[in-house]
């Protein structure tokens, strides 16, 4: 796909960047450093393109003009009348009616068709059908736990409107990502695309959403569908792509056409792939949850949120855990359907064999028993007891997170000071302390150096649009930010990920933390994070890696586990200690999916900038947070979203790119 | 010449099936070149470039240069060439797996080239069967639907094409196996499975892709033994890709080796082994045992005046080491003789200069080896290519 | 294969069998002794409808919000629909006709000219009765402590204590919820004071601040705003800016005084103003004092009440105030 043009390469002689042209790069990449450094020594504080919290460009103005117009031309206009009318209605409606199945009195009934009982009966077959005996009984235990929680009805809210978005999304997804499976321009037109909908925050069009989808579940919907779509796409289009050459040639040698390859080749083979973006697709979806509660999504967002109005931690910590129950069963029984898909396959086991029939069989008959009883008994409809467990989960999380800002602040605030003083500063200053026009001729330079022309060209007009959206001095913040921030989930990445993917047993009492990382939603911590370290970009930082380094560290494991054991057992044999192992083998071995690692995670940091607005980032986060809920901000507030997409995409670029160049040059020792 | 060398008096006798028939394929003038406007190529002087040569001038590479080649019907036609010579490309040429430069392609009186894409599919349907290195099997499907695969994309009903997919599966060894998926068979057996499904639309010409040579010796040998036995029951066309020297020798009927692109030499097994185009293919039939693979023709001399010629007598398509116990235990020249002519005669001397290398008393400055020494006067190749030294 | 299927149906007819034992000693069943209450629901009172409520994300807000609701169920026998929205939304919600009523704004000039004036989708029903008073604060320790420190005058002689690390080098003032337009900047600017703002995004981020800088005894001013529950929890002191005069605020640019008082007060859509539903009456007529609302506001946050029992334990505590909101006819 990136393929450099034969021409290009040749003309800037780096086909074949050898040993010398390696430790050139190094020495120009160092001299443009101190060049900088020493410039920013002279210049600092001129020309750095600062702009007051509530000072606006012209562009500010007329982009909130744009969004009034689009706001007045809404009743007359027919796209709006029509089109979007209907698609508000249908998701209405679809929600309405899963939560009139499962969550809301309905049909004159004072509880929904189905109660507790018969809903986690339902949840439960499904996970023994498609995935397995454990995960059912995750299933079963899990569901059980939202009642014990209390939180019964929050939890089939989120439910209903997790499950009718990543149906929908799905619906979208699947098929666009075959089309960009099969098609490499397709694909390279959605690719910005969806780059553009996962890096754009939520905040930015969650207001100007309402419009046309109205306040409640649609708008909601929506909004989480624009999030969640993305992966099941890439992911989809990726396994269509993979799809061994020789199997498809085998089909077309036989004559078959470009419909009956799709059909009977690609899609069953790449069945186990999609269900993968399906898995990812319901994580995006359920980390929306809170989100959409601003626009008043029905839910478990709801309880984070209003908790969060009193300080209330524990009870924030209470919803948060359903959501990462939630998160972790959902997960657990995609993965497990993934897995028995391919082990079906496999091992040839058909479908429709003896005992299994019977199971399906029992089973389905059992959940029927268990929704009838769960229809018409009320010990079966409400879940019986109070919230037990709920009040303990709030003490507890309350009490903790109390203890915790009491004692451990003095700690924690040197920590800090430690990294602002001594990192975050330095390195901000010089970043927005510079001249821009020295920025820009520093990122460019060093993109080229570090990653070729494309990357060069890239960075420059992404540098250009961040001037003129005249956000350039808060964009500079924010990456001095997002880049201490991706260091920290390296650092952290690379530890724990080695560890783990060493260790099965460090890897099975971490991932569950990882998910609980990855899934709790930030608004839960918040408030314990602010206690501890104020409102300060470093609290950002912190919200940020505890939302990123769980993917950078699974990665990394990943990457770790998959170095060629024979490699390991040739560097054993040698001799190697444990250290030398790592540090000689394995690491380098495993440097793309670290590489890896490093890119997602920057991703990760970046779409967790506006929540570090929230907790005193300032910067883009906090114009996008204040375009939200201003109304003369809202035209900087989109500006500052679209300075996010830039940032993401430049940066992304830039690391790709050099990642390529560092893959195809010999590894230096 | 006063010792005897490997000079056949005649040329062998081209014993291959239907000789005179009208070739059932019919390739000319083929040309693959992979890259920026590959269009541009053929037919300028670009094309007389050699293979590095143009790559550097046009980031062009020409995996199939001008090849030409007929196949008879029944034939197994062998194209051989080390990985890289453009063999594969060569034969998905032909069924536009892909979609050559220039050339012409015919199938009968049919140009498969200048068809349209639902009578290409027509032709892959009904007149086409591949088999694949890899074996492109579906690891979805069970045996029985991967071998109907081919029946039920033309639209076969599910009773017919079981019926046939288990008449095949039989044919190739492998009843009983319908139910199981191909992860659970080894891999020559999986390969049966490729056999059977390109078998099971009953086509008229069968390409092998290097079938075997994923599989481990004893199994590719079982298999190629499975081929000569399928070739003698069905009868069909075959063109078979290889880079097995004596896979090439044992099966093909007539072998075309490949180098860089381009065609060195075609010829019956006896041909490439006994008369060498070049370098290249001497190189490569060096470690040939001949005595396996040529004929008497090959050895047999005219009778010396005086000579006896009252020995055994033997059919000219004898191959010499089933003659060497005759010869060596006749003590006098044995006649190679064909339809009551005397064709020449054939003494020890022949025999043992080809099993053990010629007599360093009686050859002069010539080279020690028969099998390196040039031959200016062996039976000319059917086609001879001298290719640029472009070997990199 | 007829084996197995028969093998499932044996399968289900024994968990049928169980079923029915099961269900043999059930208990109460859905909807039986629910009967009166929804007969009880409907009752007479109809000619309300459906009222859609905005819930803006504060508590005192939601105080405001959970009493009118409260009285419109019980009294008026509306069907209140709470929606929780963030005030822009809620605004926009008069466009779309999905909210009736916002029953407390602050300020918001910018949103009534648009949907007030110009839209005219909106008016504005009069004040709550409780005052909106923002400033700057100091945590009581400080107020104790540097007693002048109320005084902007000497704002600069503690700069230094104000210092962290994200102010670089100036004194810190910290900013609050992205909500609230601020003069903070141009104040300090045209105050000439030697602090840097800095936002901490979110009122959550505010209150947590102040908490622990009163807790742990550190130095801390920044933006805040009466009522707030908060304020029962800790009684922030506020810094006396230049006091405010009509205009003094008009160029956003040059103001170098404090914010006036708000008189908070509340909006309903034109189309619920003109439906002459008695909620409409109610939420006219409703006033309180701050006083009132706070009290709701501790049920809320201290007490661990949820809305509705605060609302409940409230309107039953004082029977006359509402009295005088309902409506002529429904009193």
């Amino acid at each position: 796909m990136a393929a450099v043009p034969t021409t290009a390469t040749a003309a800037t002689g780096a086909a074949a960047p050898g040993r010398a042209g390696w430790l050139r790069g190094r020495y120009l990449t160092v001299i443009v450093l101190a060049a900088w450094v020493a410039l920013w020594a002279l210049l600092r504080g001129r020309d750095t393109l600062a702009l007051g919290g509530a000072e606006l460009t012209p562009l500010h103005t007329r982009l909130s003009e744009g969004m009034d117009a689009i706001d007045a031309g809404r009743n007359s206009n027919p796209l709006f009348l029509y089109f979007i009318n209907y698609i508000r209605l249908f998701i209405d409606e679809s929600v309405t009616f899963v939560q009139a199945l499962i969550s809301r009195p309905s049909f004159g009934r004072p509880v929904p068709v189905i109660g507790w009982l018969g809903v986690t009966g339902i949840a439960t077959a499904v996970a023994l059908l498609y995935g397995n005996r454990r995960t059912a009984l995750l299933t079963a235990a899990g569901f059980a736990s939202f009642g014990l929680l209390g939180l019964w009805e929050e939890s089939m809210d989120t439910l209903a409107l997790t499950l009718t978005a990543v149906v929908l999304a799905l619906a979208v997804g699947i098929p666009l990502g075959v089309w960009a499976g099969l098609s490499d321009r397709v694909n390279r037109f959605l690719t910005p695309v969806l780059d553009f909908m996962q890096t754009m925050p939520t905040f930015v069009y969650l207001a100007p959403l309402t419009l046309f989808f109205l306040i409640g579940p649609a708008s909601g919907t929506v909004a989480t569908m624009i999030y969640a779509t993305p992966p099941v796409i890439r992911i989809t289009a990726h396994g269509i792509r993979e799809i061994p050459v020789s199997t498809l040639e085998a089909s077309t040698s036989l004559g078959s056409t470009r419909a009956q390859a799709l059909r009977k080749v690609r899609l069953p083979l790449a069945k186990r792939t999609i269900i993968v973006g399906a898995n990812q697709t319901i994580m995006a979806a359920l980390s929306m949850v809170t989100i959409a509660a601003l626009i008043d999504a029905p839910g478990l967002g709801k309880t984070v949120l209003k908790a969060l109005q009193t300080l209330d931690v524990g009870t924030a910590f209470n919803a948060g855990l359903a959501i990462v129950i939630m998160a972790i069963v959902l997960d657990r029984v995609t993965s497990a359907a993934g897995r028995r898909v391919e082990a079906e396959r496999r091992s040839g086991r058909a479908r429709g064999t003896r005992a299994r029939r019977i199971e399906a069989g029992l089973v389905l008959a059992a959940t029927a028993v268990l929704v009838y009883l769960s229809h018409v008994y009320v010990w079966a409809a409400e879940f019986p007891g109070g919230a037990g467990l709920g009040s303990y989960v709030k003490q507890g999380a309350g009490a903790a997170s109390q203890w915790a800002q009491d004692t451990l602040v003095t700690y924690t605030d040197a920590l800090k000071n430690l990294i602002t003083y001594g990192l975050l500063n330095p390195f901000q200053s010089l970043l927005a302390g510079s001249p821009w026009w020295l920025v820009a001729l520093v990122v460019v330079a060093l993109a080229l150096l570090l990653a070729g022309a494309r990357a060069a060209i890239v960075a420059g007009v992404s540098l250009v649009l961040l001037v003129l959206l005249g956000l350039w001095h808060d964009s500079m913040v924010t990456l001095a930010t997002t880049l201490v921030a991706t260091l920290i989930v390296m650092v952290l990445g690379v530890v724990a990920g080695v560890w783990m993917g060493r260790s099965a047993r460090v890897d099975q009492v971490l991932r569950p933390v990882l998910d609980a990382g990855q899934t709790m939603p930030a608004f839960v911590y918040l408030v314990p994070i602010l206690g501890l370290f104020g409102a300060t970009r470093f609290t950002a930082i912190i919200a940020a890696v505890a939302f990123a380094a769980p993917v950078s560290i699974k990665l990394v494991a990943e990457a770790v586990r998959g170095v060629s054991p024979t490699a390991v057992e040739a560097a054993t044999a040698g001799g190697s200690s444990t250290w030398q192992l790592i540090a000689k083998v394995q690491l380098p071995m495993a440097r793309a999916g670290i590489t890896l690692a490093a890119s997602q995670g920057l991703i990760y940091v970046l779409s967790m900038v506006v929540i570090g607005g929230l907790v005193g980032a300032g910067a883009l986060g906090y114009d996008v947070v204040a375009g939200f809920s201003q109304y003369q901000l809202r035209g900087k507030g989109l500006a500052a979203g679209l300075a996010i997409v830039v940032l993401g995409i430049m940066l992304d670029r830039i690391m790709r790119a050099a990642a390529q160049r560092a893959a195809a040059r010999p590894a230096p020792h | 010449m006063a010792a005897p060398s490997l000079t056949a008096k005649s040329s062998p006798p081209a014993t291959a099936p239907g000789a005179d028939d009208p070739p059932i394929l019919d390739v000319r003038g083929l040309w693959k070149v992979f890259g920026p406007r590959a269009d541009r190529v053929v037919g300028t002087p670009l094309a007389e470039l050699s293979r590095t040569e143009l790559k550097q001038r046009t980031g062009c590479v020409a995996a199939v240069r001008d090849v030409s080649f007929s196949v008879r019907r029944g034939e197994v036609f062998v194209v051989m060439g080390l990985s890289g010579s453009g063999k594969s490309t060569l034969v998905r040429c032909l069924t536009r797996l892909v979609e050559p430069t220039a050339g012409q392609v015919r199938l009968d009186d049919e140009d498969v080239l200048g068809c349209g894409e639902r009578r290409l599919r027509e032709l892959r349907r009904h007149r086409f069967g591949m088999v694949f290195q890899h074996f492109g099997l579906l690891p979805h499907r069970r045996v029985l639907d991967n071998v109907a695969y081919g029946l039920e994309i033309r639209g076969t009903k599910k009773d017919d094409r079981y019926e046939r997919a288990r008449e095949v599966l039989e044919l190739v060894g492998l009843a009983g196996f319908e139910g199981s998926f191909p992860d659970q068979l080894s891999g020559g057996m999986q390969q049966r499975v490729g056999l059977a499904r390109a078998l099971a639309v009953d086509p008229e010409v069968l390409f092998f892709d290097e079938p075997f040579s994923a599989l481990d010796p004893l199994i590719r040998r079982e298999m190629q033994n499975e081929v000569i036995r399928l070739h003698r029951e069905v009868g069909k066309t075959m063109i078979f890709i290889t880079h097995d020297l004596s896979e090439a020798l044992k099966l093909g009927d007539r072998i075309l080796i490949m180098r860089d692109g381009a065609l060195v030499q075609m010829g019956t097994p006896d041909q490439v082994v006994g008369a060498p185009a070049d370098d290249y293919v001497r190189d490569f039939v060096s470690d040939v045992p001949k005595s396996d693979v040529l004929t008497l023709p090959w050895i047999m001399r005219d009778p010396r005046p005086g000579e006896p010629l009252d020995g055994p007598e033997l059919a000219p398509d004898t191959v010499i080491r089933d003659a060497a116990r005759t010869v060596l235990s006749a003590g006098r020249p044995v006649k190679v003789v064909s339809g009551g002519a005397l064709l020449g005669v054939v003494t020890t001397a022949e025999i043992l200069e080809v099993i053990a290398g010629p007599d360093p008393d009686t050859t002069q400055d010539t080279t020690p080896d028969a099998a390196s020494d040039p031959d200016p006067d062996g039976p000319d190749p059917v086609a001879t290519d001298r290719d640029e030294d472009g070997r990199s | 294969m007829a084996v197995s299927w028969i093998a499932g149906l044996r399968a289900c007819a024994v968990v049928a069998g169980a079923a029915l034992l099961l269900s043999g000693c059930g208990g109460a069943k859905v909807g039986e002794d629910t009967g009166a209450q929804a007969s009880g629901d409907g009752g007479g009172k109809s000619a309300c409808g459906t009222f859609n409520l905005a819930v803006n994300p504060w508590v005192g807000y939601e105080a405001n919000a959970a009493v009118i609701a409260h009285v419109a169920e019980k009294e008026l026998g509306c069907n209140v629909v709470k929606k929780d929205l963030k005030e822009e939304v809620a605004w926009q919600g008069f466009a779309t006709g999905e909210v009736d009523a916002i029953v407390e704004n602050w300020g918001h000039e910018d949103l009534k000219k648009k949907y007030i004036d110009e839209q005219k989708v909106a008016v504005a029903v009069g004040p709550t009765g409780n005052k909106g008073v923002i400033g700057w604060f100091v945590p009581p320790w400080m107020a104790e402590k540097y007693p002048d420190i109320t005084d902007w005058k000497n704002l600069n002689k503690y700069a230094d204590l104000f210092k962290t690390s994200e102010s670089g080098g100036k004194g810190q003032l910290l900013d609050g919820d992205p909500s609230f337009v601020t003069n903070d900047e141009a104040l300090v600017k045209n105050l000439k004071l030697d602090f840097k703002v800095v936002y901490a995004g979110s009122e959550a981020a505010l209150i947590t601040a102040f908490r622990q800088a009163e807790k742990q005894k550190t130095p801390l001013i920044g933006y805040f705003y009466d009522p707030q529950w908060f304020m029962s929890e800790v009684k922030l002191v506020k810094v006396d800016l230049p006091e405010w005069t009509e205009g003094c605020d008009a160029d956003a640019a040059k103001v170098a005084c404090d914010y006036p008082v708000y008189d908070l007060d509340k909006i309903v859509s034109k189309k619920f103003a003109d439906s002459g539903s008695p909620a409409y009456e109610l939420v006219k007529n409703f006033n309180w004092t701050n006083d009132d609302q706070n009290v709701v506001s501790k049920y809320i946050s201290e007490d661990g009440m949820t809305a509705e029992q605060a609302a409940e334990k409230w309107v039953a505590d004082n029977p006359d105030k509402i009295k005088a909101w309902l409506p002529a006819a429904a009193g």
